[in-house]
């Protein structure tokens, strides 16, 4: 007998089938990804929202987070795309190839495409949903039965698809600035894509805001295909206002030889998820994975990350940091796997938050899943305060308290940072993490 | 004129453990002042309790440093006062590197006390200066504060840290302890670089031979928790032949 309980549907679960009822005539795409649609909204609904008892969300249960679906973004108007010129203010100096996603719609006229380098492509995700190869690209690999990616696909509407040939060396960084302007309830669904050709290289800079105080979702997820030999490096920042949602998926299949590093650093947006599934699918692939989250008052921010390593000799490092302060939580969850005939796997994984008062929490659960017998793998974490006697020791050399915190937060953050490759964005991330402690006092 | 630092009948105990038992010591511009004594006697207590270390409670007594009540300071408003305490046990930090470290101190200090900041050129010519004088690898700043150091390394750098800053009052905490014959040398001339009509010392040693180089006005003896003798130079020497062994009773 199936003995499977299905709980009563929450309001905002009934919310999300009538929105998609509604909005699934309207969405971008022939009948072919309106077909993939219903089926994605479909393994939604079989599970409903994710929860405490579902493994991969144990410790950010949207049943209980996610009161209500919010009306689908209006695509922006004048209005919209003037209150974005100030956006993502702390990347402005920098020579980046802007793209400006604004209210989950992207908006060329407001983005940087001129002199496109010879081999690189971008186009509009709401664009390429009328194709022929839409269902396919839709489709592809997003994160089996997940809820999260499920609703993505199921709503996905807009967002930018950047390919880059075999060989191409793209000098010119691309930053994807995902800006939200609506200070009414809303939700945004965007679906990106990399795919970077074999021996191709490229750096993705990802950021997301929006207004404090603005009842806002955002659902953005994110394909990476990393060709032989490519190198990509993606950073992304996590600064939503204050009340927000965030939720992030990010896949990416890792090709032979190729070189992976993800950068993350979350500090804005009340719910902040991000998940991130990462399939080291040739040997000889290098991935690493560098996180940090900068949290307070009742903020959550939860990153789930699992690492793939699917071919012989390939090696990652995760290395997660939380500053927790108030209430806020710092959930990390990392899995790293390692399929059978994947030997010479070398990965190791280190989890450490960093807990400022007595009421903050950090959740780190590290697990290894080895099917291979000759591999090297190891993970740790670490969970405690700042440490007194080193604080007294800056207090004795003159240093107030508060910025005797800063540097030593600063010194735990740095091993994060420093491990991005680019001088500006190293500055750059700098400034968002003084930033923050300055709002500390 | 008031004395740079009075100490009078100070009582002060950790975990609810006394350690120091009515200390009295009176140190004036201008003095070096070594206090020696058997281990565990307290004095790395005084010099954590005169820098305002957390976790001391004072149960009794009190200290005027320039007139004014010491103890009520947190501990970075003593250092810009102009306490210095050089640690017996230097800690490291991660992450921090030397001259970042440096900077911030020195310039904190100096806008607590109304001055101009330091731009970070300045700092580090300032900085270079010192490391030479003390044979310091110029290499070792750029390092992070402290780690990975040896522990003749730590002291130096203590060192550095005291002549940057230029404190009113030094408290040297076995500074000579990890040091090698020719690192001795080193550091003592660094601190008697120091020594100004203006400025006081305590240096607290186990070792008359620190004492041979930097020349105490005054000699005191700590055991249990108070100064149980003080005399002049010469007790040091004195304290080589017989030991501590009849203070230790006398403070029993
Ligand atoms: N947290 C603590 N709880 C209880 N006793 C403590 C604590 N910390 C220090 N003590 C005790 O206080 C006493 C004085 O210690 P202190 O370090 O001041 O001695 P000292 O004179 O500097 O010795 P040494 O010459 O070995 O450096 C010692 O007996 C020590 O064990
Ligand atoms: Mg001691």
């Amino acid at each position: 007998m199936n003995a499977e309980i299905r709980p009563v549907k929450t309001a905002a679960e009934i919310g999300f089938a009538d929105l998609f009822a509604a909005a699934r005539e309207s969405l971008p795409g022939g009948g072919n990804v309106k077909a993939v649609r219903c089926d994605a909204f479909d393994r939604f609904a079989a599970q409903g929202l994710p929860h405490s008892r579902v493994e991969a969300w144990k410790y950010t249960d949207l049943r209980r987070m996610v009161r209500d679906a919010k009306p689908l973004a209006p695509r922006p108007d004048t209005a919209a795309k003037a209150a974005t010129r100030k956006a993502a203010a702390g990347f402005a100096g920098l020579d980046f190839r802007r793209l400006l996603i604004v209210d989950g719609a992207f908006v060329p006229e407001l983005s940087d495409l001129a002199d496109l380098e010879p081999g690189v492509s971008i186009r509009a995700t709401a664009d390429a949903l009328g194709l022929d190869d839409a269902p396919l690209w839709l489709e592809a690999g997003m994160a089996g039965d997940d809820p999260a990616a499920a609703l993505n696909t199921a709503f996905a509407a807009d967002g930018v698809i950047i390919a880059v040939d075999p060989n191409v060396v793209v000098a010119r960084p691309i930053h994807l600035a995902f800006v939200t302007t609506a200070d009414t309830p809303s939700a945004m669904f965007t679906r990106s894509s990399l795919a970077l050709g074999a021996g191709a290289a490229i750096t993705l800079v990802e950021t997301h805001e929006g207004p404090d105080q603005s009842d806002y979702q955002v659902n953005a997820a994110l394909r990476m295909n990393v060709g032989e030999r490519a190198r990509l490096d993606h950073v992304k920042v996590t600064s939503e206002g204050s009340a927000a949602m965030h939720i992030a998926t990010l896949l990416a299949e890792i090709g032979a030889n190729a070189t992976y590093r993800e950068f993350g650093f979350t500090t804005g947006g009340a719910v902040v998820r991000n998940q991130l599934f990462l399939k080291l699918a040739g040997e000889g692939t290098i991935a690493n994975v560098h996180q940090a989250s900068l949290l307070a008052g009742r903020q959550h921010a939860d990153t789930t990350l699992t690492v793939d390593h699917a071919a012989p000799g390939s090696q990652s490092r995760e290395v997660f940091k939380a500053v927790v302060d108030d209430e806020a939580r710092a959930v990390f969850q990392g899995r790293i796997t390692v399929q059978p005939g994947a030997q010479q796997t070398d990965a190791r994984m280190m989890a450490r938050a960093l807990l400022l008062s007595d009421e903050a929490v950090a959740n780190c659960k590290p697990e290894l899943e080895i099917f291979a017998d000759d591999v090297q793998c190891g993970h740790g974490t670490t969970t405690g305060a700042l440490d007194d006697q080193l604080k007294f020791y800056l207090m004795a050399r003159g240093i107030p308290e508060k910025e005797a915190e800063a540097l030593l937060i600063q010194a735990f953050v740095g091993e994060v940072i420093d491990a991005l490759a680019r001088d500006d964005l190293r500055e750059a991330l700098t400034q968002t993490m003084l930033n923050w402690l300055r709002g500390r006092d | 004129m008031t004395a740079l630092l009075d100490i009078r009948g100070l009582k002060a105990e950790i975990d609810g453990r006394q350690i120091l038992n009515g200390l009295d010591l009176t140190v004036n511009r201008g003095e070096i002042h070594a206090i020696m004594g058997p281990n565990g006697a307290g004095k790395s207590t005084l010099s954590y309790v005169l820098s305002g270390k957390p976790g001391y409670e004072i149960t009794g007594g009190e200290v005027s440093f320039n007139g004014e009540d010491l103890l009520a300071m947190d501990p970075d408003e003593r250092a810009a006062k102009g306490l210095f305490l050089a640690f017996q046990y230097p800690l490291e930090i991660p992450g921090v590197a030397t001259l970042t470290f440096l900077r911030t101190a020195l310039n904190a200090q100096r806008k607590k006390r109304g001055e101009e900041e330091l731009s970070s050129p300045d700092v580090l010519k300032r900085v270079r200066e010192l490391a030479k004088q003390l044979s310091i690898d110029p290499e070792m700043l750029k390092r992070p504060l402290n780690v990975g150091f040896s522990g003749g390394e730590k002291k130096r750098n203590e060192t550095l840290q005291m002549a940057l800053l230029e404190p009113k009052l030094c408290v040297l905490d076995e500074t000579d302890s990890g040091l090698d014959i020719d690192a001795l040398r080193i550091v003592a001339d660094g601190v008697n670089r120091l020594r100004a009509a203006d400025r006081g010392m305590i240096v607290i040693t186990h070792y008359q031979r620190l004492l041979d180089y930097i020349v105490p006005d005054v000699v005191h003896v700590l055991s249990a928790g108070r100064i149980v003798k003080t005399g002049g130079k010469e007790l040091a020497l004195e304290l080589e032949a017989t030991g501590y062994a009849q203070y230790q009773s006398e403070a029993a």
